[in-house]
């Protein structure tokens, strides 16, 4: 049971960094990123029937932090396309040396 | 140093064997202190003086201060400038007459405080009062007031005139220092100090590029000899643990044998400290240039005191030269040598100061001849006399050129005013100046009765009676050389007194209506110069002399009170130069006594005056402007001075300034900016190529950020 959890979270991890490196809408990397997050929830979850309930207390975390970021990574992206209208992200390159 | 500390000193430790009275010194410390606070004094008002002329320039009013201002700069230092020197005359004065009257074997020494003390090394400020440093203080601040005096005509209308009185304050004090420090570290501290003021009153009209390089030349020749004299002090710390006056003389018979390789290293080191500040070849090279700076101040400082310093050194180090024959011979061969290689420049030589600093430099050399035979009192007796008339003979040229500059400045004629070729039959203007000069000229050829007479042919004679024992055969050269430069001496001054008094007037007769005598201030000092220089040798005859015709069958009143004066400082020396080279003979080297060959050098000196006055006499001089100097031969080489400028230049300038260019460009420049340049450059390459890392794209960093964490998961795993 553990070994198909582990192996459906990489799955799932995998994928969300391909999507990540992949994509160039940022609204699809940032549901990559959420993606991943998730892939180690669900790691964490699994892992914590064996090496106690800290796994399951970390879930929380991350997803309230997930929660947070959605609301300020959205916010930005929304902003960035009022300005720009558009949200692929190779357009925009301004923050660098 | 506070004025408490300097006048009420603690007690002098006054030892007065035998029970006699002892010698309690009077103030000594305030003998110093009077020319230091003539400084100080000058000093604030020059500044003052300085900080209000340039206000008024930023304020764009023209013209020189206004009148009560300028009275106060120039009022004050008048008085203040040669008061505090001629105060400390007196005192000096006072000091003598109480150490004349009492029997002072040992010297009188007053510690203020000590200076340094590391380890073994112990260096305090002291004074020492002895015969000989006494000596030095009334020749110091008597001949220092009278140039202070005349200075007060000569540089009434400089602007700079109260700066020029401080300058020249200093220049006394740290004279004082030299020769009161009872230690070589003090007399090092006056050294260098009067190394200072010399440089800073060579360049006093530092405006003129020429003069302020006179100035840079005179300090840098100077720093070859001071480090002679600082490692001959090290020296004397490292093998005798003392560097004070009684300490290194009581210590020094004891710890060298006669002709000791160290005792010798140490006096040639001395002497060439000595050599640099006394103006010997072959370091001599400054001092024709210093005469850049003003007219009394080559009186003071190039001609009667800084100068002789070296003379001063060598005999109060008297003790160590008698113990290296060597240095002692070094000494008389340079000291001979230099006079005569600088009478003979001193011949065709048309500049009026310049033929007397070459004068000074040949009759430093005679000093040192003296000092250099074991003649100390030869040699101070010579310093003292020259101060006299050499003082003089500056202090009259000083007056010739105030007049001409003035007659010149009047009629708006381009000439320079120092040119003997402009003058000419000048006696009929200045015949006040032309009499004393006269007067100091047959003191200088070394005419019977005048001061050189005594002083020059006590020197001619110890030279030549050291011909005996070891250096036999050098001493008998020198003896012969002394004598044709003492009749070069009579030469080249009988031709500057018959080019600037004598002949066709050269200057106009618009010229002539503007040429006036001096003001008292600066006749006064000629007249008491011209006195010194007629009387001043009559304190040393030697007994030989003294009974004969020369002088006057014994009437003259003291027979050799100089020598007998400085026995006890001198007397150690003698000793051991007695005991280690043998007495002095008893007759030249061509034999004959002391009087016969005062007689042959004072008539062979007379013969050489008239000589050169019959060969200058009916001459047509011609103007600077419409002569051209001699062609070819020997006479051009004499006017070009040897050449020696030139071949120091290319000798040693040149190399030094190209090695200089080379460790700029190269070294310098090159190699260390490079180096420092490189490491900023490597610095900026990395961080630009650094840079590149850094797209702005976000793809780009997850994917750097995703590498980065496979590398470290597979290193893990591995």
């Amino acid at each position: 049971m553990l070994t198909e959890a582990l192996v459906l979270g990489a799955l799932l991890f995998v994928i969300g960094m391909l999507g990540v490196l992949v994509r160039r809408n940022a609204i699809i990397v940032f549901l990559s990123i959420e993606l991943q997050l998730n892939a180690v929830n669900l790691s964490f979850v699994a892992l914590s029937r064996y090496l106690g309930i800290e796994g399951q207390l970390f879930v929380f975390f991350i997803m309230t932090v997930a929660a947070a970021e959605a609301a300020v990574g959205l916010a930005i992206i929304i902003s960035i396309f009022r300005h720009y209208e558009s949200v692929n992200v190779e357009n925009f390159s301004l923050l660098r040396w | 140093m506070t004025a408490s500390g300097f006048a009420a000193g603690p007690a002098a430790q006054a030892v007065a064997p035998g029970g006699g009275e002892a010698f309690e010194p009077l103030l000594p410390g305030l003998i110093l202190l009077l020319p230091l606070l003539g400084f100080a004094g000058n000093g604030i008002l020059a500044l003052a003086a300085a900080r209000g002329g340039a206000a008024r320039l930023r304020s764009g009013e023209a013209g020189a201060g206004g009148e009560p201002e300028r009275r106060l700069v120039h009022a004050l230092p008048t008085w203040l400038g040669p008061g505090s020197v001629a105060l400390a005359f007196v005192l000096s004065a006072l000091n003598f007459a109480r150490m004349a009257g009492v029997e002072l074997h040992d010297p009188v020494i007053r510690h203020y405080w000590s200076w340094m003390a590391t380890g073994p090394f112990t260096a305090e400020v002291a004074l020492q009062l002895d015969q000989l440093s006494v000596i030095m203080n009334l020749i110091i601040t008597g001949v220092g007031s009278l140039i202070h005096l005349f200075s007060v005509g000569y540089m009434r209308e400089d602007p700079g005139y109260a700066r020029y009185f401080c300058y020249l304050n200093l220049f006394v004090f740290f004279m004082l220092v030299l020769v009161m420090g009872a230690g070589f570290p003090l007399m090092f501290v006056g050294w260098e100090g009067v190394g200072l003021c010399s440089y800073l009153l060579i360049g006093f009209w530092f405006e003129d590029r020429e003069k302020a390089d006179a100035g840079k030349k005179a300090f840098i020749v100077n720093r070859i000899g001071d480090f002679g004299f600082l490692l001959g002090i090290f020296l004397l710390f490292r093998h005798l643990g003392a560097v004070d006056y009684v300490g290194v003389f009581a210590a020094a018979p004891e710890a060298f044998s006669y002709g000791d390789p160290v005792v010798t290293a140490v006096a040639l080191l001395l002497l060439l400290g000595a050599i640099g500040k006394s103006a010997q070849v072959p370091l001599y090279v400054w001092l024709p240039d210093a005469m850049a700076g003003p007219t009394p101040v080559s009186a003071l400082i190039h001609a009667a005191t800084m100068v002789t310093a070296g003379v001063y050194l060598i005999a109060r180090a008297g003790v160590l030269f008698a113990l290296a024959p060597v240095g002692s011979a070094a000494a008389a061969t340079i000291g001979a040598v230099t006079a005569l290689f600088s009478a003979t420049i001193a011949l065709k030589q048309y500049d009026i100061k310049k033929v007397l600093a070459y004068s000074t430099v040949s009759q430093l050399g005679f000093m040192f001849m003296a000092v250099g035979a074991g003649a100390y009192v030869a040699g101070i007796f010579h310093l003292m006399t020259h101060a006299f008339f050499k003082a003089l003979l500056f202090l009259g040229a000083g007056a010739v050129i105030h007049s001409m500059h003035h007659a010149l400045h009047a009629t708006h004629r381009e000439w320079d005013a120092q040119d003997m070729r402009n003058m000419g039959d000048l006696r009929r203007y200045l015949p006040m100046t032309w009499i004393t000069m006269g007067t100091a000229t047959l003191a200088i050829a070394g005419i019977w009765p005048f001061a050189g007479f005594f002083s020059k042919d006590e020197i001619i004679w110890y030279t030549g009676a050291r011909a005996e024992g070891e250096f036999a055969v050098l001493y008998a050269a020198l003896w012969a050389i002394a004598l044709v430069a003492a009749v070069l001496t009579a030469v080249y001054m009988t031709r500057l007194m018959v080019l600037t008094f004598h002949g066709n007037q050269r200057f106009g007769e618009s010229e002539a209506r503007n040429l006036h005598e001096e003001p008292v201030t600066m006749t006064v000092p000629l007249a008491v110069l011209a006195l010194l220089a007629v009387f001043g040798g009559w304190i040393n005859v030697p007994p030989a002399v003294h009974d004969s015709f020369f002088g006057g069958f014994g009437l003259l009143p003291m027979s050799e009170w100089l020598h007998y004066w400085l026995e006890p400082v001198t007397a150690a020396a003698d000793g051991i130069r007695a005991a280690g080279a043998g007495p002095y003979s008893e007759s030249a080297p061509l034999g004959g006594g002391e009087v016969l060959w005062a007689a042959v050098a004072t008539t062979a000196a007379a013969a050489a005056i008239l000589l050169t006055m019959r060969a200058l006499a009916g001459r047509e001089v011609r103007p600077a402007d419409e002569s051209s100097p001699p062609e070819g031969g020997l006479a051009r080489v004499l006017h070009d001075k040897w050449y020696v400028d030139e071949a120091y230049d290319r000798v040693i300038v040149r190399p030094v300034v190209g090695a200089s260019r080379f460790a700029w460009r190269w070294i310098d420049q090159f190699v260390i900016d490079g180096a420092v340049d490189g490491i900023g450059a490597l610095v900026r390459g990395l961080g630009w190529a650094g840079s590149l890392l850094q797209t702005g794209q976000v793809t780009t960093y997850a994917v750097i950020l995703a590498l980065g964490a496979l590398t470290i998961l597979g290193a893990l795993i591995l």
